[in-house]
């Protein structure tokens, strides 16, 4: 009975774990690809939420207010990148300047702190209504969008474009000999990045049912969690692997967190037992002495 | 080819600390030439490339390249004309990634870049190519990621990148310093080769008075901030160690003529 009740958080977990999938893959790009510590992810993925339920119920379709969401996500981003390298303002306070200013904005759009999406039609609404367990087609639905957005992902990088990012987050004074402006990688870097958060975060809103202004708080950590855990999993050698171990943690992550709450954590020390996991995998190395560091993230 | 007119470059102006690092030097390079620039640390042989490439801007004067004025060109911009290789191998490649996105992206030199595939079939025959005549065993390993390789073959990789678009001008920092005596001797003869073949102009810095005698058609000193000898030609081609030692050994610090 016990364990049957410890298995009934798997389906959960997998549709939370791919719906955030999303911001782990845009936060791959920041971190990992570009070795930038953005925060702006906590404001942005309450920004996609925010546009998308505001344009949802008034009456814009799903599917193209989920697309004016990632294109705010991509400016937030922009703005962060903009802060950084024209503004020469430091990385971490360029995040929190715009993670400080998206909570205002956020309101503003939502003109209140949350809007309910449970009596409208959302991009999950068809789904909801077929025939069977609602989990099959929702987790379906995330699954290929989270694979979709990781080929994508992979593919770009892949590019001319691409590998001028990469080389702006690891060796920036090499990349610029060979005529690459890295301030403009940085800049669209994190528009891309951002634009992940956003969808996620339009996507999020539709499958829970409301957007709220606190949604996107304490999201880095996690999502920093899922990452570390899915590298300690899969070493990621090239980025197709890098791409795959933010998906997989993502899923781990939420499944951990699904039992811990099974097996009687409080929903409000979620955020504690989040930080003292990052800390644990980014810490225990570094106190193991003479041992190389096992997780060695770049931008983290 | 390349002008510097009257530049002068001054570090912590107005301070106790202020140093002149170069004090108005014209200098100006014939197509093919291949220049050596010598002189103690401190003499400014860093800041004048960081001055050509446009690392770091000058107070004074300009720089032509072809007769274009490149001085207020930032150094993505001029990276176009020129091609740099540092002392340290880990500054001239991206470690992270592999050798074929390596020269996918120093192929692509000043160009504007697009969503086309970094590495394209093409090229990546070419590279195949270019790597074998280097005979450094390179050539099968494309996909394999630069952290893995050595620093004399980080280096002559570096050296590939550079010229690969066949730059204008070639930087080199003291580029075989960090290499061990065996290597260094194996990248400089690549260096030769290169330049040779495509008959680039080049600027080569050196610690090494022997280097920079038996190496390129022109050689100048520098000591502090100031070209003090300028020697090209035949003379250049009869100049020997004991020679310099006689005629401008009270200039050189200890550690230049250390290194002959």
């Amino acid at each position: 009975m016990y364990f049957e009740g410890l298995l009934r958080v798997v389906p959960v977990s997998l549709e939370l774990g791919l719906a955030y999938a999303l911001v782990a893959l845009g936060i791959v790009i920041s971190f990992r690809i570009l070795a930038f510590p953005d925060l702006t992810v906590d404001g942005s993925f309450a920004l996609g939420g925010a546009v998308a339920a505001r344009l949802i119920i008034e009456g814009v379709s799903p599917l193209f207010s989920i697309l004016i969401s990632v294109g705010c996500g991509f400016i937030a981003g922009c703005c962060t990148g903009i802060l950084n390298t024209r503004l020469k303002i430091n990385s971490l306070l360029a995040g929190i300047l715009m993670m400080t200013m998206l909570y205002s904005i956020n309101l503003r759009i939502m003109g209140r702190s949350n809007i309910q999406l449970l009596t409208v039609d959302t991009i999950l609404t068809p789904l909801e209504n077929l025939d069977i367990n609602r989990f099959i087609p929702i987790i379906l639905f995330f699954l290929i969008v989270a694979i979709a957005m990781k080929i994508l992902l992979d593919l770009f990088l892949h590019t001319q474009i691409g590998f001028a990012m990469r080389a702006t987050g690891d060796n920036e004074q090499m990349i610029r000999t060979l005529g690459v402006n890295t301030d403009h990688m940085t800049t669209l870097g994190l528009g891309i990045s951002n634009a992940f958060v956003a969808l996620s975060g339009a996507l999020v809103a539709q499958d829970q049912g409301f957007a709220d202004i606190g949604m996107g708080i304490g999201m880095i950590v996690s999502v920093l969690a899922a990452i570390i855990i899915g590298e300690t999993l899969i070493k990621s050698k090239s980025v197709q692997r890098m791409t795959l171990a933010a998906i997989i943690g993502s899923i781990i992550y939420k499944l951990i967190i699904s039992v811990g709450l099974r097996l009687g954590l409080a929903p409000t020390d979620l955020k504690m037992a989040t930080g003292i996991m990052v800390i644990l995998a980014l810490g225990i190395p570094a106190l193991r002495k003479g041992k190389e560091s096992k997780v060695h993230l770049r931008g983290i | 080819m390349l002008q510097l007119k009257g530049i002068r470059k001054v570090f912590n102006a107005g301070t106790a600390d202020e140093k002149i690092a170069i004090a108005d030097i014209d200098l100006s390079m014939n197509k093919g030439e291949f220049l050596t620039i010598i002189g103690s640390n401190g003499a400014g042989k860093t800041t004048l490339l960081d001055l050509i490439t446009g690392t770091c801007q000058a107070d004074k004067g300009a720089v032509f390249i072809d007769g274009i004025n490149v001085t207020h060109l930032p150094e993505h911009k001029r990276a176009t004309y020129m091609g740099r290789i540092f002392q340290n191998p880990l500054m001239g490649t991206a470690a992270s990634m592999t050798i074929e996105e390596n020269l996918g992206m120093a192929d692509l030199r000043g160009k504007t870049r697009s969503l086309r595939w970094g590495v394209s079939r093409n090229r990546r025959l070419h590279y195949i190519q270019l790597l074998k005549k280097m005979k450094l065993g390179l050539e099968g390993r494309l996909k394999q990621s630069v952290n893995l390789l050595s620093g004399g073959q980080r280096q002559s990789l570096t050296l590939l990148m550079a010229t690969l678009s066949l730059p204008k001008l070639l930087l080199m920092d003291e580029h075989t310093a960090a290499l061990d005596p065996k290597t260094a001797i194996r990248v400089m003869k690549l260096t030769e080769e290169i330049i040779r073949q495509h008959q680039l102009t080049a600027i080569m810095v050196t610690h090494n008075m022997e280097q920079a005698i038996k190496y390129g058609n022109r050689l100048i000193m520098l000591h502090e901030g100031k070209v003090k000898i300028d020697i090209h030609g035949k003379e250049k081609e009869s100049f020997t160690v004991e020679e310099a030692v006689k005629r401008f050994g009270s200039t050189l610090k200890d550690e230049t003529l250390l290194s002959c």
